[in-house]
């Protein structure tokens, strides 16, 4: 299991991959350097700003529409450490646990910048700007083990699936 | 305690009593990629280093970006034959013999009642409208789906939708499905599923049904499924490849929530940006269109483009708009010429192409500039959905897009007098 700590991106609800990146950046030539392409509609310049390590914070239902992994795939690429979101849309929620992203869901009160850390054996996320703690359930045994793997590719590698 | 289809289809595909909230490994039948979804899928495979494939249950249908829109495209669409060529793999649809993917695997019998088929595209819960369990899925996950032949499933909860009544005239699925997704929000039904049932459902046609399935997703459901019945029987008979069985819930099977719909009550939807729970009553807005759009796999089937031609018949598309017809397979056109309905298209001075995804997800083929306009028979008005992050995209039946297209503002067919 993880714990992380990065710097705050916060985004509201309903988040979607058409968002997260444009249906006309989806080409294969694009695969190594999706950043580039990253919130391209509604926040130009985003993907630069992002360090290493940092945590995208979000409202209801992020990564709603369509099955595209390059959403979560060009999150990685951005540098997040862990999304964080009142609620994951289905098959966002999925493409991520399958590639190695890691997801929280968690309601959590946070502004842009502030320092987060997120430990999921306890299952707590935690404001260190405000010192504020948020509990999380924590994942079932599969979705645990698909963590702990790295991903389903290496599940399917280890025989456990 | 009774089971819902959902928990039916997953014992009986994991061989276990599945129950909703259960995580299980099920077979599933079929696993489809497109040529967006597939590159990502074919190095994923190739990563697991196996021999094993599962071919058969494989499908490949190149349909966002082709005939190829560029180079960039025409590279991937070119990775997808190759991998066809390469494993030799059936069930790949080339340019010319295929359209849009979630059409050609019902049309091409790939969908049947009580399947469990799993896609790499969102809008693969459509075929929940014959009675399957059909769900959008990752890349990675198709990978693995075609190197195993199962995967990993929650079991989801159910949504019973009660329908009573019969659609006025004009009025379809898109209405109905819309007024749902208005009504619930566009995460009412994340991680669950929709399950269709009552008198109501036997006066919808599949054609209408495999819209409302189609658009599960956009209220976040996991599949949307219609019980089998005569209707369903006909309509797959010439089509289905090998044998079926039909799975309906049990009477005292848990439902998380009940719906309840009158379909005689239903209006004439349309869905404002930038969500597609901002659905009002065609009659009760005003606003005008730079574009009308009839297609993709939510309303491009034969019965859409009838609906739609039978009001444009022998009327004049507005000279502020550009009405665009996309049927949604090669059978779908060539039904079209065969019924007259390209004729009738042509004379109104709409722009016919052949099948492709097209400008549904912005591909090509009719993308919107700054402050442009479009109503359209799709399935997603995200922002900057089919082009510039300031245009906007209004979603409704064929029927509205149709009058909307003569009109140039959306209205319903019978505000169409004097046009």
């Amino acid at each position: 299991m993880a714990a992380v700590e990065g710097k705050a991106w916060c985004f509201g609800d309903n988040v979607d991959t058409d968002q997260i990146i444009p249906a006309e950046r989806l080409v294969s030539t694009n695969l190594d350097h999706l950043n580039d392409f990253i919130f391209e509609k509604v926040r130009p310049g985003f993907g630069p700003q992002v360090k290493k390590g940092d945590i995208l914070v979000a409202g209801r239902n992020f990564g709603c529409g369509s099955s595209r992994e390059h959403a979560p795939l060009s999150l990685i690429e951005a540098g997040f450490s862990c999304i964080i979101a009142e609620s994951f849309a289905r098959i966002f929620y999925r493409n991520s646990m399958n590639i190695g992203l890691l997801l929280v869901e968690c309601k959590v009160d946070a502004s842009e910048g502030d320092k987060i850390s997120v430990d999921t054996e306890k299952g707590v996320v935690r404001n260190e700007t405000t010192g504020k703690e948020f509990t999380f359930q924590k994942y079932p045994p599969f979705i645990g083990e698909l963590v702990k793997c790295g991903g389903l590719v290496n599940m399917v590698k280890e025989g456990k699936l | 305690m009774g089971k819902t289809i959902a928990e039916k289809i997953f014992s009986e595909k994991s061989g276990t009593d599945a129950k909703a909230g259960q995580i299980v490994i099920a077979d599933v039948d079929y696993v489809m990629v497109n040529d967006v979804t597939g590159p990502i899928a074919f190095r994923e495979y190739d990563k697991i280093g196996t021999d094993k494939m599962f071919k058969d249950r494989m499908v490949l249908i190149p349909d966002h970006y082709v005939p190829n829109k560029d180079v960039a495209s025409a590279e991937q669409a070119k990775e997808m034959r190759q991998f066809a060529k390469k494993h030799d793999i059936k069930n790949y649809y080339e340019v010319g013999k295929g359209g849009v993917c979630h059409q050609l695997m019902v049309e091409q019998g790939f969908a049947a009642p009580g399947r469990l088929i799993v896609g790499a595209d969102s809008h693969t819960c459509t075929y929940g409208g014959i009675n399957a369990f059909s769900t959008g899925i990752g890349s990675t996950e198709a990978a693995v789906a075609f190197a195993t032949g199962h995967l990993w499933f929650k079991v989801p909860e159910t949504i019973k939708v009660e329908l009573t009544g019969k659609f006025r005239e004009d009025i379809g699925g898109k209405d109905l499905i819309i007024k749902i997704i208005t009504d619930i929000g566009v995460d009412g039904a994340n991680y669950k599923a929709f399950e269709f049932h009552g008198p109501g459902v036997a006066n919808i046609s599949v054609s209408d049904r495999l819209t409302v399935s189609n658009m599960a997703i956009e209220a976040g459901g996991k599949a949307g499924i219609f019980p089998c019945d005569d209707l369903t029987r006909e309509y797959i008979k010439d089509t289905v490849k090998g044998d079926y069985k039909a799975v309906d819930a049990d009477p005292d099977a848990n439902y998380c929530r009940v719906l309840k719909y009158d379909l005689s009550k239903i209006e004439s939807m349309v869905a404002f940006p930038h969500l597609p729970s901002n659905g009002h009553p065609v009659k009760e807005t005003d606003v005008r269109i730079d574009q009308a759009y009839l297609g993709s796999c939510t309303n491009g089937r034969i019965e859409d483009m009838r609906a739609a031609a039978k009001i444009v018949k022998g009327r004049h598309v507005h000279p502020d708009v550009r009405f665009l017809v996309v049927p949604a397979s090669q059978k779908v056109y060539r039904q079209m010429l065969d019924e007259g309905l390209m004729q009738i298209f042509l004379d109104a001075g709409a722009f016919i192409s052949g099948p492709t995804c097209g400008a549904c997800l912005g591909g090509y083929m009719g993308i919107l500039a700054a402050g442009e306009r479009a109503v359209s028979s799709t399935n997603r008005n995200f922002i900057g959905r089919m082009g510039d992050k300031a245009s906007e995209v209004y979603l409704a039946g064929p029927q509205v897009v149709a009058a909307s297209a003569i009109a140039g503002k959306i209205v319903t067919p019978d505000q169409l007098e004097g046009c």
